[in-house]
């Protein structure tokens, strides 16, 4: 189980980021973060991976505090960052120098066939589309089989139709061993279509403003009614979220004469 | 997804190696165009006796200068004696160039240390150095390739360090979320990402190389290219000296051309607008 415990940021010149947000996801639940822009759901992100240190509180799977990337979690960032002097191939089994030859070989074979470029091993990555590197990079992290993967807007530099068919690609690979998803977006479709859970974040600082669970069965249809009001939902949450900071804000710096005229 | 698009770039890719080398053939032949018009023309103003050749002697002369001094021998020792000048100051000025520049880039407290006073070195005009050198490491070789790997430092120094502090930090944290080590940072992202700007800085140490050895040699030697220049001078040969400067030219290119072949290899990977050109 990942959880979060009343995890805060402070930047140096004073931002804060993040104010106390706990939660606790189950081991292998899907939970999308939604939110404006602003409102930490990538700072949120990066102190799960271990990229960036809490200012306080901390976030911990199944017990262990996280202080640096972990070995049992995996990212995906928003560019694909392949390393360009790498192949295809090379760049899946990076984080896997420890096995032996084979079994990288085996396993980069394997996930390569599974996103749908079986025999794109010895490509450069920059002979690759948008989408296909976003899906390489997304089987580079899962390679590794981690417990939690971690998604900072992967698609969201894609058209729709490639958004799509990644978003499908990705419920796919998930499937095989089920690890905790925690997937960064602004997108509510993609979110509604994911997630067991969207987690709608309040900018200025970074708060939870609300935990909607979405109880559709997979595969699901986007075009169900029922889709469309967790759509709604959501949607409806996170106008909430976005026009509730202005008056939290002018609660927060109210000086003791402002307050009396009100 | 986008087979058409990959099957292009692939297509592009695989270009017949005969056509490669003809268009190869054809932009050598184009830049031949202006020199060799150039000494043609004034060849045939030469015999048509419209010019005096006695300080500028046509080509004709020259190369058989230069084929006389290849033939007694006297061109090799030369070329030798330089050679080995320009590499053993151009190893020495490269290796302690790339280890500091890799420090500084990557260390801000190496950075903070080292760097001022390395660069109120650099703005001391090199030749400065001679006579000091030549006190402290007498007139013979070790003078004369202290000066040369002096040239030869600054330009790789510069290069590896603005290279490695430019790594984009995306990159660098792929290496972090897969928990390398520093070590294994260094030589799995940092040193493969900086490649093609080393090679860049070490083709410019290579280039001041020369530059520097010319220097050195016009100060003080009893033999190496640079002798011949001064030779030349002394003893009222111009087809001496535009001898010395041809075998120069040749050796400097072919210097640089062995970098740029031997690290081709290692940069397939390029994604820039002229690869394949």
């Amino acid at each position: 189980m990942l959880t979060i415990d009343a995890l805060c940021k402070i930047y140096p010149n004073g931002t804060q980021a993040l104010e106390k947000i706990s939660l606790n996801v189950d081991a292998g639940e899907i939970v999308a973060l939604v939110g404006g822009s602003g409102c930490g759901k990538t700072t949120l992100l990066r102190m799960i991976s271990g990229l960036e240190a809490p200012t306080r509180g901390h976030a911990a799977l199944d017990g262990e505090v996280i202080h640096a990337p972990h070995p049992a979690v995996g990212i995906v960032f928003q560019e694909a960052r392949l390393l360009p002097w790498l192949t295809v191939a090379q760049n899946i089994s990076f984080g896997l120098d420890h096995l032996p030859k084979d079994e990288q070989e085996r396993r980069v074979d394997e996930a390569l066939l599974r996103v749908g470029l079986a025999g794109y091993g010895n490509r450069w990555p920059r002979e690759l589309s948008g989408g296909q590197a976003q899906r390489v990079s997304i089987v580079r992290a899962l390679v590794t089989q981690p417990k939690a993967l971690l998604l900072d807007e992967p698609f969201s530099a894609l058209d729709a139709l490639t958004r799509e068919s990644l978003q499908d690609h990705l419920l796919a690979l998930w499937e095989t061993h089920r690890p905790t998803l925690v997937l960064v977006t602004h997108d509510v479709e993609e979110a509604v279509a994911l997630a067991d859970r969207a987690i709608v974040l309040q900018p200025k600082p970074g708060r939870i403003f609300a935990d909607i669970p979405i109880d559709l069965p997979r595969p699901r249809d986007r075009l169900s009614p029922e889709f469309a009001e967790a759509k709604r939902l959501v949607l409806k949450a996170l106008d909430g979220s976005i026009n509730q900071p202005h008056s939290h804000q002018a609660g927060r710096v109210q000086s003791p004469a402002a307050g009396g005229s009100f | 997804m986008s087979e058409a698009t990959l099957d292009q770039t692939t297509t592009t890719n695989a270009q017949p190696k005969a056509a490669r080398f003809a268009v190869f053939g054809t932009s050598f032949l184009l830049g031949l165009v202006l020199p060799v018009t150039a000494g043609l023309l004034y060849e045939a103003a030469f015999r048509a006796g419209l010019v005096q050749a006695r300080l500028l002697p046509p080509p004709s002369r020259v190369f058989t200068t230069l084929w006389k001094l290849a033939q007694s021998g006297e061109l090799a020792t030369h070329v030798l004696a330089t050679t080995v000048r320009v590499g053993m100051g151009f190893g020495l000025g490269a290796l302690v160039g790339m280890l500091l520049g890799a420090l500084t880039g990557a260390s801000r407290n190496a950075r903070r240390l080292l760097d001022p006073t390395l660069q109120a070195l650099r703005a001391i005009p090199s030749l400065a150095w001679v006579p000091l050198f030549i006190l402290w490491l007498g007139i013979f070789e070790s003078s004369k390739i202290a000066l040369i790997a002096v040239g030869v430092f600054f330009p790789v120094y510069l290069g590896v360090m603005a290279a490695i502090a430019n790594v984009d930090r995306k990159i660098v944290e792929v290496g972090r979320v897969f928990r390398l080590s520093r070590l294994a940072l260094v030589r799995r992202v940092l040193l493969p990402a900086i490649l093609p700007d080393f090679i860049i800085a070490i083709r410019s140490g290579l280039g001041l190389g020369f530059m520097f050895v010319v220097a050195a040699e016009i100060m003080g030697a009893s033999e190496g290219l640079g002798y011949l220049l001064v030779d030349g001078q002394q003893l009222g040969k111009p087809d001496q000296i535009l001898a010395a400067i041809i075998a120069f030219a040749v050796l400097g290119k072919i210097g640089d051309w062995l970098i740029v072949v031997l690290t081709k290899p290692f940069l397939t990977w390029q994604d820039t607008h002229q690869r394949g050109a």
